[in-house]
């Protein structure tokens, strides 16, 4: 099982660094269309083929790897970020804030989670440029899912407010905001980075699941939902095998962050 | 005593159940008002039209002209239930929703059956046997499941031609076994449960009477919690699959940016799970104090 792990956290690895070295691996730009060769099979020149619009699979699963595998994390810690605010000033703060906060987390939590991502990316502009459309999609993920962390970390906070530590800290005149900058915030630490790994592959599968129903990162920058989307126009299970790369690298990535997570779990 | 006590619980849900479907409501109907684009027809464009025509059309916005009256009318609206008109395929949202509902909801059923069937089944398999192949190969194949996206599913099952209801069971499928699989295991370790053991009670009884009764209540409340998943499920699933559902309704009302049918949905998707928790918790609450007493 540790070798498991191991090999996880190596695979893990190897794909942040090819996918951050995509300029200099990739066969050619990711948005390059050779017109004479679409939908070519593999080659010594396109080692995956080339896609419906003559653009190298490789190159953009290069460049879709970063752009997924830099932005999900990304969009954790936003998220991880909001829910330790809310939660912690939530559980600090008791009575009305606390209810409040509560209710709104207990809000986003009722709703079907790609029901809420859909709607708030339909109230956004479709039509937008493909590094905007990135901005959104990500900021959008981080924005929406805070909720669970920060029930979590309210709880936390809440049993923190009546420790020694803090009535202590309150009784030597320490304000709300350092309180919960230098007492509750390092407390809450551990769990909220056990969140914030727990929360990378959530938003890697919900990029994936955007992209592939149009609602994601716009064309032609690729990311692992616009290159699943090929999987669309297949005739059978069994055609292309090719177009499975993208989504066989999708199933280790989270598969091995699923390893490695139980680990860290466990550590923390 | 008891029934006051469960009384009062059953009361306390409704009421926050009601604020935050208050609240909810709000915040749809404040993302509607304040949308790109929101209170533009496509009349306005027409040249066809005349003067008046335009004046006339340009009278309608000015009724919802502010956040808390649009609120008013939109609350008022739902209360009478009218659901309102979707802007893109010229239909009142209540006949969409009645064409529909009876399909997503056959789906729900089917796959809810279907993965609480197997998750429960593949749970007590890997509990009751002595062989660690099945504990290994269920949760191999449950974080298989888990690391495929839904629409990737979708796509598969569309391209196999298998029954759509199937999928919906395979989202739900992971999290009913993880759960009732880590629940079953804490539970056979307590000391009533070692107690009967060592009385020599055999291992489906001590499954059926000692363990399943107390985990009872927990696996309830995540009925209600998986329901949730189910639902988000039907997005891509019916989406993809073409099956006529809530799902497939959201996501043309997404890409075609009707928002009022949208928001309307969303809010529906919302009451059917917070009434889904609050029976699963009311369910499970009784259970409890069955097992407590």
């Amino acid at each position: 099982m540790r070798r498991a792990r191991l090999a996880a956290g190596i695979f893990l690895l190897l794909v942040a660094a090819a996918s951050l070295l995509a300029p200099l691996l990739a066969p050619a730009p990711y948005a390059r269309q050779f017109r004479e060769d679409t939908n070519a099979s593999c080659s010594r020149q396109h080692p995956l083929g080339t896609d419906g619009l003559g653009r190298d699979r490789l190159s953009r699963l290069l460049y879709g790897t970063r752009v997924s595998l830099v932005l999900a994390p990304a969009a954790a810690l936003l998220a991880t970020l909001l829910a330790g605010v809310a939660g912690g000033t939530a559980g600090l703060a008791g009575g009305w804030i606390e209810s409040s906060v509560m209710a709104a987390a207990d809000l986003f939590l009722s709703v079907p989670w790609l029901f809420l991502l859909i709607t708030v990316r339909a109230l956004l502009p479709l039509n937008v440029s493909p590094l905007a459309s990135v901005a959104i999609t990500f900021a959008l993920l981080g924005c929406l899912g805070w909720a669970g962390t920060a029930r979590i970390a309210g709880a936390e906070a809440r049993a923190l407010r009546t420790s020694d530590m803090i009535l202590q800290a309150r009784a030597s005149g320490c304000s709300a905001v350092r309180l919960l900058r230098k007492h509750i915030g390092p407390n809450l630490a551990d769990t909220l980075l056990t969140q914030f790994w727990l929360s990378i592959p959530v938003f890697i599968l919900s990029e994936a699941n955007l992209g592939l129903l149009g609602l994601g990162v716009a064309e032609p920058l690729p990311s692992w939902g616009s290159l699943l989307r090929e999987l669309g126009s297949l005739s059978s299970l069994g055609a292309e095998p090719v177009r499975f790369v993208p989504l066989a690298l999708l199933v280790l990535t989270v598969s091995s962050f699923q390893f490695v997570l139980h680990r860290e779990d466990a550590r923390l | 005593m008891q029934v006051e006590e469960a009384m009062r619980s059953a009361v306390r849900h409704a009421i926050r159940m009601l604020l935050l479907l208050v609240l909810g409501s709000l915040l749809g109907a404040a993302l509607v008002r304040m949308a790109p684009g929101f209170g533009v027809h496509e009349e306005d464009l027409d040249s066809r039209l005349s003067r008046e025509s335009h004046a006339a059309l340009d009278q309608k916005p000015a009724e919802d002209a502010s956040l808390i009256r649009f609120y008013i009318h939109y609350c008022g609206r739902l209360l009478r239930g009218d659901l309102g008109t979707s802007t893109s395929l010229h239909e009142p949202v209540r006949q969409l929703l009645a064409e529909r509902i009876p399909e997503t909801t056959k789906t729900l059923a089917i796959g809810m059956a279907l993965a609480w069937t197997l998750g429960l089944g593949a749970a007590f398999a890997s509990l009751l046997s002595r062989w660690h192949w099945i504990q290994w190969s269920t949760s191999f194949i449950c974080s298989l499941i888990l690391s495929i996206p839904t629409a990737v599913l979708a796509i598969f099952f569309f391209l196999a031609q298998a029954p759509v209801r199937i999928a919906v069971g395979l989202v739900v499928l992971p999290s009913v076994y993880s759960f009732a699989r880590g629940l079953l295991n804490r539970t056979s370790g307590l000391p009533h449960v070692l107690a009967a053991r060592a009385r020599g009670v055999g291992e489906l009884g001590i499954l059926i009477r000692h363990v399943g009764r107390v985990a009872a209540p927990q696996l309830l409340a995540l009925c209600g919690v998986s329901v949730c998943t189910a639902l988000a499920a039907c997005v891509p699933i019916e989406a993809l699959c073409d099956s006529p559902g809530i799902g497939q309704l959201a996501w043309q009302a997404a890409l075609s940016r009707d928002l009022p049918l949208l928001v309307t949905l969303t809010l529906i998707v919302t009451l059917v799970t917070l009434c889904a928790n609050l029976a699963a918790e009311a369910v499970g609450g009784a259970a409890f104090r069955e097992v407590r007493r």
